[in-house]
């Protein structure tokens, strides 16, 4: 049996308790049950009372195409930004682990993105993906309108994905290398021994050793596009054009605090929540059942 | 089977060089045991044959065929590792026969090889268990099956007796070797236990520091030992040695409160020896028998089929076991009795043996 500290009385535990306690109710449930509440009411955008309205924000949200592209919209952006972010991790994490020339420098470089502010990396690459002006701006020389994400949509969904895959590379790159690094090398050199060559090793050993956190990553990259997407999108479209960026953790910002829409904004914040919850249960029943746990 | 041709190898890393220019001849069918301290080199020497580690110089060559630039694949090894290396994520089945899979060998034969090997190595009912399932021994013998079962030309071992608790040890020892007369593959063994290399070698090889130091039967290597360095690595409790000078009709042992009378066999009066004594080559006798050392009782240790005594000569610490059931006090007086023909000499100097200085050793007068 494992040995716990365990108190002589309850006061002292619940007291111990008592401040993350308070943390996660004031921070966590408070404001999550206020949505709630406001998303089955009718709220005034200047204060001064309410109507209960049962499940009508709800409705008028689900019949709305806007709110279904704007679902559409975020599940692309999830799937494309996980997806890149973690493959290119993978394969340079994949590189560094083989002490290949230059992984050092790597290492330190490729951790930096991480601590950049989204909305600071959003700037930075609105500046770098201008149509006009910026690195990009030479594509249109060659093919003048290729590449404009003010008017396409499509060019400005790839935008929001690169900046945000770029910054996600750095944290999966991180897990990515810790988790080769603790696969220990004699397992490499007996495959080796066995007659397996470098791609091959990656596939039979060491690939099917990292699967915990190609899962762990799988799960923290697709909530998080759900949820650190807002500043990046802000920045650099403003949700558009023609909503085809309006991502939905923007959606509720806009509706709600542009267009005072409270309500709506709150049955919306509630569905997102559902969706990421739901996404999440997916994963670990689905998914989950591959992982090999050493 | 294949043998293997050392010659003039060295590694170094960055600065630091730590296998210094090694010649070696392994014959085809040989049972090779590498024994040296941590640190002297052997495991390095192992992995350069393996193929994991670059040779920085010099030149090894399997069957004739130079391998220095082959991946390890192409060079025929199997090696068994310190810590076994089994996929965690592979049954022991799929683990044996990883190799036969990258090779691309049929499904069939592949599953009657790992049959094969299983029933030799007794592992046939554990063949969908992981690796996590099972006991050191038999994640041992899983380990060994998987190096079997590429039927190579050479098998490598590092120290892969290391993990195991004594008894198991001592059974995997005796498995090693009867398979090894089994299958008659040349195989090169690494460890720094030298009970392990005395048991399981056809020829022993002693390394420190990067280099070898002898090269020999476990007998040759035991009664003959080519340095000083060799002279006390072998053997439990260690040779002693007894610091000494060459005089004029002899030699001054212990800062001169012995003397030893025998040729000098050329050697220049005042070059520094050392003397060298098993402690099983010594008989214990009456204190102040003629022709014997007297010492003093130091302490006893009990081994159950004989005993450890340690006693102070003149200063220095000197050790004799015995299988005679002696009962000795600590702080009594012992006579120590030492043949001629059980005396090792060294130079001081270089550790050499000096071979010439024991041909003509004439009758002690201690």
């Amino acid at each position: 049996m494992e040995k716990r500290v365990t108190f002589s009385s309850w006061t002292i535990g619940i007291l111990f308790a008592v401040p993350q306690l308070l943390l996660i109710f004031t921070f966590f449930y408070w404001p999550a049950g206020q949505a709630v509440y406001w998303s089955l009411t009718l709220q005034q955008p200047w204060g001064g009372g309410n109507i209960w309205v049962g499940l009508d924000n709800f409705r008028s949200i689900l019949v709305n195409a806007d709110y279904w592209n704007s679902i559409t919209a975020s599940l692309v952006f999830a799937g494309i930004s996980t997806g890149l972010a973690m493959f290119i991790a993978l394969v340079l994490a994949a590189l560094t682990d083989r002490q290949l020339a230059g992984s050092r420098l790597y290492r330190v470089v490729l951790i930096w993105p991480y601590g950049i502010a989204a909305p600071a990396l959003a700037l930075a690459f609105r500046f770098i993906l201008a149509p006009e002006a910026g690195f990009l701006s030479v594509v249109n020389r060659m093919w003048p309108g290729i590449w404009d994400p003010g008017l396409d949509g499509a060019d400005a969904m790839a935008s929001i994905i690169v900046a945000f895959s770029w910054k996600y590379v750095g944290y999966n790159f991180i897990f990515f290398l810790a988790a080769f690094q603790a696969i220990p090398r004699s397992l490499i050199e007996a495959a080796a021994m066995d007659g397996s060559g470098v791609i091959r090793r990656f596939w039979d050993i060491q690939f099917p050793l990292i699967t915990p956190t190609i899962f762990f990553l799988l799960v923290i990259n697709i909530t998080e596009s759900f949820q650190d997407s807002f500043g990046i999108v802000d920045i650099m479209t403003s949700g558009g054009p023609a909503n085809a960026t309006n991502l939905m953790v923007y959606k509720i910002y806009s509706d709600g605090f542009k267009g005072l829409d409270y309500s709506g904004a709150a049955a919306q914040s509630i569905i997102l929540m559902l969706l990421i919850i739901l996404l999440t249960i997916f994963q670990f029943r689905f998914i989950e059942r591959r992982v090999h746990y050493g | 089977m294949a043998s293997i041709t050392i010659r003039g190898v060295k590694k170094n890393y960055a600065k630091t060089q730590v296998v210094h220019g090694v010649d070696l001849d392994f014959a085809s069918g040989e049972f090779v045991v590498i024994l040296g301290p941590s640190g002297c080199g052997k495991s390095t020497l192992l992995r350069m044959i393996a193929g994991l580690e670059e040779i920085s110089g010099g030149t090894i060559a399997i069957d004739g065929t130079v391998v220095n630039k082959l991946e390890p694949r192409e060079r025929g090894c199997a090696m068994v590792f310190q810590n076994y290396a089994l996929y965690p994520h592979m049954s022991v089945a799929q683990n044996i026969g990883y190799s036969l899979k990258v090779a691309g060998v049929p499904s069939a034969e592949r599953t009657q090889r790992i049959q094969a090997v299983a029933r030799t190595l007794e592992l046939e009912h554990l063949l969908d268990r992981k690796p996590m399932a099972l006991s050191g021994g038999q994640r041992q013998r899983v380990a060994m099956g998987r190096a079997m079962i590429r039927e190579p030309k050479v098998f490598l071992f590092d120290e892969p007796l290391s993990n195991l608790d004594a008894k198991l040890r001592v059974q995997m020892r005796s498995e090693i070797r009867k398979l090894h007369r089994r299958l008659n593959v040349t195989s090169v063994f690494v460890t720094h236990d030298q009970v392990e290399a005395m048991t399981l070698a056809d020829r022993l090889v002693v390394m420190n520091g990067g280099r070898v130091e002898q090269v020999g039967t476990p007998g040759e290597i035991y009664t003959r030992p080519a340095s000083r360095f060799v002279a006390t690595f072998v053997g439990a409790p260690a040779m002693n040695m007894l610091e000494g000078t060459v005089e004029l009709g002899g030699l001054s042992l212990l800062g001169g409160s012995r003397r030893l009378a025998m040729s000098r066999a050329g050697l220049p009066v005042g070059t520094k020896v050392a003397m060298g004594i098993r402690p099983e080559a010594v008989r214990l006798v009456a204190p102040d028998t003629a022709g014997a050392l007297n010492a003093t009782v130091d302490l006893v240790e009990e081994l159950g089929a004989g005993r450890v005594i340690y006693v102070d000569l003149d200063g220095a610490p000197f050790s004799v076991m015995t299988s005679e059931a002696v009962h000795l006090e600590p702080g009594s007086t012992v006579g120590l009795r030492i043949s001629p023909e059980d005396m090792h000499f060294f130079s001081s100097e270089t550790g050499n043996r000096l071979d010439v200085f024991k041909a003509s050793v004439p009758e002690p007068a201690l």
